[in-house]
């Protein structure tokens, strides 16, 4: 780290500048990853679409313009100038459906990342320091989750909870969740073990205080570069299931069953076909570039360099 | 995949000659859409199942092929009694099953004994055979056959059965032309059971059909040879099912030349598929109507203006259009307009937003609140209840309805619908056998007591509709019948219990050296009669 | 070796119970009824059904239900498939071969190419290669599957008519019974002209989309683990003795670097038994992902648990043998044990 600070020349200040903080020396960190940078302006972009859809889409993403369905985009021919993108099959703006549909997959992905989060913490961190049965049982039911592929576990899911967005994001979070729990229970482990944790416990540090207070903080690390990767997982597993017929429904423009919704035009009509698709590939490349990034910065033996 | 070397194994060796001569002999290669779930069509449901039995199979009359006129089949002849109660068939001398399928050598011709053997098997749970791949029989239940089947029985000689029923109903020759009468051989039965698998019976198939089974694979393949039987031997030698259950893929391979005929196309594909100078698509319309309830048991569609409105509204040439992509046209009656009876005469609904939308508002309703109900599958006569359900909505909007989408699984939504959970949603029907009370009464019909039945989706029960609609069911003369049903589509008009969306359209591309064969409007699949130049 | 063996196996006892008991309840609580979904238009009477329901022991209390599909399962019997009549495992074992080979080569496909790759780029660091195949990587693995499946059809099948657009092999053409189920074998042993080329076609697309994500994992995993690797003192011994870069790349490096590789094309297979849902899905492949999806669609009940029960064994299975080959080509692990 210190090879980086640069070191102002003799004596401007007569004291040694402090050294950076830990969010400066992250922030310094991430910046030199070009593409990091990148896919933060681009997660950014994208999440100023999804707030102000209001604004600045074109038109209401439900309306349907009879007569104006199947429209190519502004540059292919047939197409209408008053719809960038062109139009679905019942004659809905793509562009501004595009635009909403961020609304709702970077919703599914918060929200799982969220829910997420706290319950993973929350059981890997009783996993790590009760442990005992619950541990076992808690371990036990993650192998369980984890031995039924993703999909089949969360289509079995849905089909009991009924689709809609909500149960979207409880299906995508129940299976992303061992990922969670093992990895804050595996670090939780092995702080457990360090002198300061020793230090603490010997001072009469309470066990809930021990937990949140003084060794979570120092599992976040790679618990942040998980979230950014569990969200863009998370848009992918719910635009997986939205291509099922089982995510979002009818008239939601949700990326997945745009694109589901449209299988059938593949041929006749491909840029109906195709805009949703490069939609999630851009969002969900964007937040893996930002985690990659993340990681960089966070994890001191990868920065160097 | 011991069980399934076992289907294959028996006929290995004939399967592999007919592999090498394929060059040489006429090979008819159909691209269908599914695995059937066994080749016997009385344990059945699904057409693609009764497509895979019906090339090995006969039945005692069948449906003359494009048409839904029964003709004779197995039976060259039969008469009804005058009280209606008795029909005696007289079947065709010499008839040949098929021989040298799974080892099976036929020791004689078919016999009364063949037919009654079929039919006991779906009616008689003391029968061998009954529990055998633990059938459920549901057409032959469904069609009602345990309620108006008193006996049937060998008549004076081998070649003659008796039906007697227990009460007289016109449309019964109809079911029985119908895929579940298919008449099986009880000999072939006899020597399975005695080999002791008689599970194979329902896989490995020996019929009196134009096409001998060779062999099968799942999700790849069904193999048929020609049968010299009683109806002649068929013009191509081979007849090959290629299994293939993407629309796109159906259609890549007959462009390749890989298949000569094929199942449902993608609509959308349908203006690409027609510039193919090597394609013929053939249509017709089909016998079927997708159609839009409302339900007339719940306010405010118990008013006739309501529902009026409601009709006025829907922009059925723009779902023709996006829905069906062209492949349907705008249903004005309940019956489609190839089904005779049918009354051209009446005038449809026009659309007009602006109308409905004060007629709404004579009839006092604001603010209205609804759900549209959109079925989860595909069916012949709707096939994208989702994006029909979109434009609804859309269009109810414009009259200023406000409306939710909502559907289920399958099973649940149609259970739910015939228990009449909903506000409004859509539904269709497609015909079993060509009689008109098989979409009047079936569709729009109420018991005695002035309940809907469970199929009546709209709940709509209207006294005079009921008298002619059951009147015409009993009596026989077709003139008289015609009259009634006529009269039922002027009140079904008059009173707008649903709107009735479309009759699809069902398209077949076919190579153009395919001659001679038919589309069914009964959706089934037949070769009997085909040629290839 | 051997007792660790049998711990780990005594461990997964539990989970066995536990995914008996879980599957059964789960599959019991989706609404719908094996029967009512099969029926068309018509539906069914409230008798017929209740006929029917007994006569598939549907009316059988829930526990009594469960306890004797247990005990069948403890005897090797997985029940028998409502919709086909058939034997479960015989269901499985007929299209498991499908999936196998779908995601073997899928798996053949991303270590062939993911590896060199890592390769590549670790030994460029930072330099076009790097980046390009990095930033390829990471495309790939953002890739919705199910969208660049259809890109591919579109593009390749449709456009260029180079392959087949779904479907395992033309059984039309080339007619062979299934020996293995594997068609890149039967096709071989039927001795058909032009068979082999055809199944390889056919299976060209599917390998492709599947393997796309692992791809990516495999490659970005081999970069980083090489980049750690090329940091240890005996490389640099070897490159102060040295030894051509080539030599301690591709020899000494690569094989301690390929250690953690190893873990991760493991813990792919659970990732790629799903991708396989959505391929086989999108391909009309004749596996078993798509047999799960379509018996959850018909609730099929039998098919649905078997298929899962065995499903989820082999993957547990496969992270049992990941862990044992981890400790063979890793001794330090072995040892700590």
């Amino acid at each position: 780290m210190p090879s980086d600070t640069v070191i102002p020349a003799v004596a401007a200040a007569p004291a040694p500048p402090a050294p950076p903080g830990p969010i400066r020396a992250f922030w310094r960190a991430f910046r030199e990853n070009r593409g990091a940078v990148l896919g933060l302006v681009i997660v950014s972009i994208i999440f100023f679409v999804a707030i102000f859809a209001n604004w600045l889409a074109p038109y209401n993403p439900l309306e349907q313009f009879r007569g104006s369905e199947t429209l190519p985009p502004f540059w292919a021919e047939g197409s209408d100038p008053k719809f960038i993108l062109g139009t679905d099959a019942v004659g809905r703006d793509m562009l501004s459906r595009l635009m909403y549909g961020a609304r709702v997959s970077l919703f599914i992905g918060l929200s799982v990342m969220v829910v997420s989060m706290v319950v993973g913490v929350a059981l890997g961190l009783v996993s790590a320091f009760f442990g005992g049965l619950l541990d076992v049982m808690i371990i036990r039911v993650m192998d369980l989750i984890m031995a039924i592929p993703s999909l089949v576990l969360a289509i079995l899911i849905i089909a009991i909870i009924g689709p809609n967005l909500t149960n979207t994001i409880v299906a995508v979070t129940i299976v992303g969740l061992p990922r969670y729990v093992r990895l804050v229970r595996a670090s939780a482990l092995s702080e457990l073990t360090k002198d300061y944790v020793t230090a603490a416990k010997v001072s009469g540090v309470g066990k809930f205080r021990l937990m949140t207070v003084t060794v979570l903080p120092n599992c976040l690390a790679p618990l942040i570069v998980q979230a950014a990767l569990g969200m863009s997982d998370a848009i992918l597993e719910a635009a997986g299931l939205g291509f099922l017929g089982l995510g979002a429904q009818p008239p939601t423009p949700e990326w997945g069953s745009m694109l589901a919704d449209t299988r059938d035009l593949m041929l006749s009509h491909p840029w109906v076909m195709a805009f949703p698709g490069i939609a999630i590939l851009i969002t969900v490349l964007a937040i893996n570039l930002l985690g990659d990034g993340l990681r960089d910065a966070l994890d001191p033996r990868l920065r160097r360099s | 995949m011991k069980f399934r070397t076992l289907l294959g194994a028996a006929l290995l060796a004939s399967s592999m000659l007919v592999a090498n001569a394929a060059e040489a002999a006429k090979t008819l290669v159909y691209c269908s859409e599914g695995s059937p779930e066994n080749f016997t069509p009385a344990i059945n449901t699904t057409g693609t199942s009764f497509d895979a039995a019906r090339p090995v199979y006969n039945r005692l009359v069948q449906f003359k092929p494009g048409t839904t006129e029964v003709e004779p089949a197995l039976a060259e002849s039969w008469k009804v009694s005058p009280d209606g109660l008795t029909i005696t068939f007289k079947l065709r001398k010499g008839v040949k099953f098929h021989s040298g399928v799974n080892g099976f050598t036929p020791t004689r011709d078919l016999t009364a004994e063949d037919v009654i053997w079929s039919f006991d098997r779906q009616w008689k749970p003391d029968h061998p055979y009954a529990k055998v791949s633990n059938g459920s029989y549901d057409y032959f239940n469904d069609m009602g056959m345990p309620d108006l089947l008193d006996s049937i029985s060998k008549g004076d000689d081998d070649l003659t059965v008796i039906f007697k029923l227990k009460k007289p109903n016109a449309p019964i020759l109809a079911n029985l032309a119908m895929d579940f009468a298919a008449i099986q051989s009880a000999e072939y039965a006899k020597y399975l059971m005695d080999k002791g698998t008689p599970e194979q019976f329902d896989q490995i198939p020996v019929g009196t059909g134009s096409f001998q089974f060779v062999a099968y694979q799942k999700d790849a393949v069904i193999r048929y040879k020609a049968f010299d039987g009683w109806a002649g031997k068929p013009k191509i030698d081979n007849l090959v099912y290629a299994i293939t259950p993407d629309a796109t893929a159906r259609y890549a391979k007959l462009k390749a030349n890989e298949c000569q005929v094929m199942i449902a196309p993608n609509p959308a594909d349908l203006a690409e598929i027609k510039k193919n100078p090597d394609v013929k698509v053939l249509e017709q319309a089909g016998l079927n109507i997708g159609y839009y309830a409302m339900n007339n048991e719940k306010p405010p569609f118990d008013k006739k203006e309501v529902r009026e409105a409601f009709a006025m509204a829907i922009d059925r040439d723009a779902i023709i259009k996006e829905v069906y992509q062209g492949a349907g046209q705008k249903a004005k009656n309940l019956i489609p307009p190839t089904m005779w009876s049918y009354d051209d005469k009446i005038k449809d609904v026009e659309y007009n937003p602006e109308k409905a939308k004060k007629m709404l508002a004579d009839a006092g309703v604001k603010d209205l609140k609804i759900d549209i109900w959109w079925m989860p599958v595909q069916r012949p006569y709707n096939p994208n209840a989702k994006r029909m359900a979109e434009m609804i909505q859309a269009d109810l909007a414009k009259i200023g309805v406000d409306s939710t989408l909502v559907s289920y699984e399958w099973g649940e939504y149609r259970k739910r619908m015939q228990a009449g959970e909903h506000m409004t949603g859509m539904l269709g029907w497609t015909g079993d056998n060509g009689d008109p009370d098989n979409f009047f009464g079936v569709l729009l019909g109420c018991n005695p007591e002035g309940k809907p039945n469970s199929n009546n989706i709209p709940k709509w029960c209207n006294a005079k509709f009921q008298e002619v609609v059951n009147k015409a069911a009993q009596i026989t003369d077709k003139a008289e019948r015609t009259k009634l049903y006529m009269e039922a589509q002027k009140i079904q008009a008059e009173e707008m219990p649903q709107v009735n969306i479309a009759h699809s359209t069902v398209f077949e591309p076919i190579r153009k050296n395919v001659k001679g064969y038919k589309v069914s409007p009964l959706g089934s699949h037949e070769f009997q009669n085909v040629e290839l130049e | 070796m051997f007792r660790f063996l049998l711990k780990r196996l005594a461990l997964t006892i539990p989970t066995f119970i536990a995914l008996m008991f879980i599957t059964f309840v789960m599959i019991r609580l989706v609404p719908g009824d094996p029967i009512e979904v099969r029926r068309g238009e018509r539906g069914i009477s409230p008798e017929r059904l209740a006929q029917l329901r007994h006569e598939m022991g549907l009316d059988q209390p829930i526990w009594k239900q469960f306890l004797d599909y247990a005990n069948a399962l403890l005897h090797g019997d997985f029940g028998t498939s409502i919709v086909s009549k058939s034997p479960v495992l015989h269901e499985f074992l007929t299209l498991f071969p499908a999936t196998v080979e779908l995601t073997a080569t899928a798996m053949l496909f991303a270590v062939v190419l993911g590896v060199p790759a890592g390769v590549i780029a670790a030994s460029r660091r930072g330099g076009i290669y790097d980046q390009t195949l990095m930033g390829l990587a990471l495309t790939g693995y953002s890739m919705p599957i199910f969208w660049w499946g259809l890109i591919l059809v579109l593009v390749m099948s449709n456009t260029l008519g180079l392959t087949p657009v779904s479907g395992r092999v033309d059984l039309v053409n080339y007619y062979y019974d299934p020996v293995t189920g594997f068609m890149l074998i039967d096709s071989l042993l039927s001795d058909q002209d032009g068979a082999f080329w055809d199944a390889v076609r056919h299976l060209i697309l599917p390998m492709i989309v599947l393997g796309t994500v692992p791809l990516a994992v495999i490659a970005r995993m081999t970069r980083s683990s090489m980049l750690e690797v090329l940091e240890e003192d005996y490389v640099r011994t070897a490159r102060a003795k040295g030894l051509s870069w080539t030599r301690i790349v591709g020899v000494h490096a690569l094989r301690n670097a390929l250690i953690p590789v190893v873990t991760v094309i493991g813990l792919q297979v659970g990732g790629l038994l799903a991708g396989a849902v959505l391929t086989e899905t999108i391909f009309s492949w004749p596996g078993v992902g798509k047999w799960l999806i379509e018996s959850i669609n018909r609730r099929d009940y039998p098919a649905l648990q078997g298929g899962i029960m065995l499903i989820a064994t082999i993957v547990i299975l496969v992270n049992l043998l990941v862990d044992l080959l981890y400790g063979l080509i890793n001794p330090r692990i072995r040892h700590a044990k």
